[in-house]
């Protein structure tokens, strides 16, 4: 079985599903000739033509407003955000149509497609290439999030996206596009939208976490091992629908609970799960829920390490759990 | 400032000219000419009705369209069936002409369980997948890329399709207009802007929307062709209408026309114009009114007698009283549409709050 990082998963899943499925159009900046800037869409533009993989005007709005309009009219797009940090201009369109069509016209109309953006920080990308914004959207009903962590669930997850009957914002973690890799199979197979994956089991902790946090939660989960704590680590994968029967298992499971991303601590989606976990699971707690977060400012350049949530800050969090 | 009058050259209903023309491939024949009066006749009945009708408390609110009648119906008269619409809110006319049902338009108005769009969105916000009218939402122009794209999708199937998008004068001042108008433009999407120029966007007149000195003028800049009609002339519109979705049909592109019109009624119902417009401006439009030009037309040339004028007026009335009659014995719609269509199938959280919403319900029933 070959071994792949993550954009060469998605670019796999993307060219596979494509051959099979010929409503399928690309559409987005750079995508055809350029092959996209992170290259997920290279060789597409040369197998499929420019009729399926669409070099668009530099306009996010137009790029996402013509891709319902073609979903509504039954094809399929995935249509590429160069970088989340640019979707704004696309804001209304996600949150007006795309995400309320079907809803908004009594179930007459809808448009399923996946709208693909690398998200996250640690690239040195400044205020606008670092973004993850990702509770803007799981904020908005009508509209499922999707964020992988490794090439298996980039591939799975995508394919069961692009065959979603509802929109879905798939979130790529870009942090990691080449440095996470392993054995993903060639041909389909799909990852469900919707289950989260028990990444580690443990007892004392439960991290939960997704996308490339869930890269540093395992490693503060093995050294929080040498420490002698047993660490449980969650990646949700999905964060809209939440499996919350996961979520749930693992708090009754440890007691204790640190949430991770790397998206701004207040009205992050980390604040939903604890919401979610004292509402329905209170009594199993042994102290506080912990978010590990961005912090509550603009995402900084030059100190950027110290703006992500690391393996010394997730220690931190499992020593002062350990000791309430 | 006022909208003034507008200088177009193509006039067909003051010319006389137009028994001629109307030999000319594709023009009405009179029993279409009649028809077009009808639904005229019908939007600006419908119209008053339902502005009364906001005003007595029997419906919570109303976008009129008095005045517009003949830029709605005379361009959407000008498609084939299997073409699409892409309408604003106060496009009833476009509605009216595409056949959608008078019951259908009252339910949504009411927001009673016949509601195609069951009770979810606020009166005027249409939209009736069985005539390709789409589902329309409040923030202007948001729907202009949408109809774009599918456009491109009738283009990428090789269908010799055409999509009519509508849109005010206000909405060309927005990101979407330009996402719009560009994308159809570099991708020569098979569409055709209908421009509802009516001079007020609420309380802004178009002078104070843009410099330009029109606003057909804008497409240039987007590489395909603007034309300005009289939008109180319906067969201007619609001979303009269907040169423009001729052209698109046949793969060259998109146009946008431009109708110079009027909105003779308030923004919407929880507007009073006399705050920021003249009663002599108001008064100047009402003396050309586009439904009693077309009707003058229609007697000169002998096509209309008073008789049947007053016969069709009659009809149409007891058909609308009959439907809002009929359409106020409605229920409202059932507690679980508020939870439905959100995901093609139901989450848990959707799940659980419906269970507590019933709850809920039960008690204040």
């Amino acid at each position: 079985m070959p071994t792949i990082n993550l954009v060469q998963a998605v670019n796999q899943a993307l060219r596979e599903e494509m051959r099979r499925d010929e409503r399928i159009v690309i559409l987005g900046e750079d995508v055809g000739k350029d092959g996209g800037v992170f290259r997920a869409t290279e060789g597409l533009y040369e197998e499929f033509g420019e009729n399926r993989v669409i070099d668009t005007p530099l306009s996010e709005s137009g790029i996402i407003g013509t891709a319902i309009g073609m979903a509504i009219y039954g094809l399929n797009p995935v249509p590429e955000i160069q970088f989340l940090d640019f979707i704004y201009p696309a804001f209304d369109q996600i949150v007006t149509n795309l995400a309320k069509l079907r809803y908004r016209s009594g179930g007459q109309y809808s448009c399923h497609l996946v709208v693909r953006a690398p998200y996250g920080g640690g690239i040195k990308g400044g205020h606008y290439h670092s973004q993850s914004s990702e509770a803007y959207f799981c904020h908005t009903a009508g509209l499922k999030v999707v964020i992988p962590a490794t090439p298996y669930d980039t591939k799975g997850l995508l394919l069961s996206s692009i065959r979603d009957k509802d929109p879905v914002i798939f979130l790529e973690p870009k942090k990691i596009y080449r440095s996470v890799k392993e054995e993903v199979p060639e041909g389909e197979f799909t990852v469900p939208i919707g289950k989260a994956k028990l990444a580690r089991e443990g007892s004392d902790v439960s991290i939960i976490a997704y996308g490339a946090m869930l890269h540093v939660a395992l490693e503060a989960a093995e050294t929080a091992r040498k420490n002698g704590v047993d660490v449980e680590v969650l990646d949700l994968r999905t964060l809209i629908p939440l499996d919350i029967d996961a979520v749930l298992a693992t708090v009754k499971k440890t007691g204790r609970v640190i949430i991770v991303h790397e998206a701004p601590k207040t009205g992050g989606f980390g604040a939903e799960i604890a919401a979610l976990i004292s509402e329905k699971a209170i009594e199993y707690l042994k102290g506080p829920i912990i978010r590990v977060a961005g912090y509550d400012t603009p995402f900084p350049y030059t100190l950027e390490e110290f703006y992500m949530p690391s393996v010394p800050r997730i220690m931190k969090a499992i020593d002062k759990l350990m000791q309430y | 400032m006022s909208q003034s009058r507008p200088q177009v050259k193509d006039k067909v209903l003051q010319v006389a000219g137009f028994q001629k023309e109307r030999e000319m491939k594709g023009e009405p024949s009179k029993e279409e000419l009649i028809h077009i009066y009808r639904v005229m006749l019908l939007t600006r009945l419908f119209d008053t009705k339902s502005l009364n009708m906001q005003r007595q408390g029997r419906i919570g609110f109303y976008v009129p369209c008095t005045g517009q009648e003949a830029s709605q119906v005379g361009s959407a008269f000008a498609l084939r069936r299997d073409d699409w619409t892409f309408p604003t809110y106060r496009d009833v006319g476009v509605a009216l002409i595409r056949g959608a049902s008078l019951r259908s338009l009252v339910a949504h108005l009411m927001g009673n369980s016949n509601d195609p769009m069951k009770g979810r969105q606020m009166p005027s916000h249409w939209g009736f997948r069985t005539i390709n009218f789409a589902s329309v939402a409040s923030p202007i122009a948001s729907h202009l890329p949408v109809a774009v794209g599918v456009a491109m999708a009738m283009k990428f199937k090789n269908e010799d399709k055409v999509v009519l998008a509508y849109h005010g004068d206000g909405a060309t001042s927005s990101g979407d207009f330009h996402s719009a108008y560009n994308f159809a433009g570099v991708y020569k999407a098979p569409i055709v802007f209908i421009c509802e120029n009516n001079g007020w966007a609420i309380s802004l007149p178009v002078q104070r929307q843009t410099a330009s000195p029109t606003l057909s003028q804008k497409a240039t800049a987007y590489g395909f062709e603007g034309v300005r009609v009289d939008g109180n002339d319906v067969l201007a519109v619609y001979r303009a209408t269907a040169k423009a979705v001729d052209k698109a049909r046949r793969g060259e592109g998109p146009t946008m026309i431009e109708c110079l019109t009027y909105r003779l009624g308030p923004h919407s119902t929880s507007d009073d114009p006399t705050r920021y417009r003249s009663r002599e401006e108001v008064e100047e439009w009402k003396r050309r009114d586009c439904i009693e030009i077309f009707r003058s037309f229609l007697k000169k040339e002998a096509l209309l007698s008073d008789e049947e004028d007053s016969r069709i007026r009659k009809e149409l009335e007891e058909e609308l009283n009959s439907a809002i009659a009929e359409e106020e014995q409605a229920p409202r719609p059932a507690i679980e549409s508020i939870f439905e269509d959100v995901y093609s199938s139901e989450p848990w959280n959707i799940r659980e709050q419906f269970e507590e919403a019933k709850e809920d319900f039960s008690k204040r029933m």
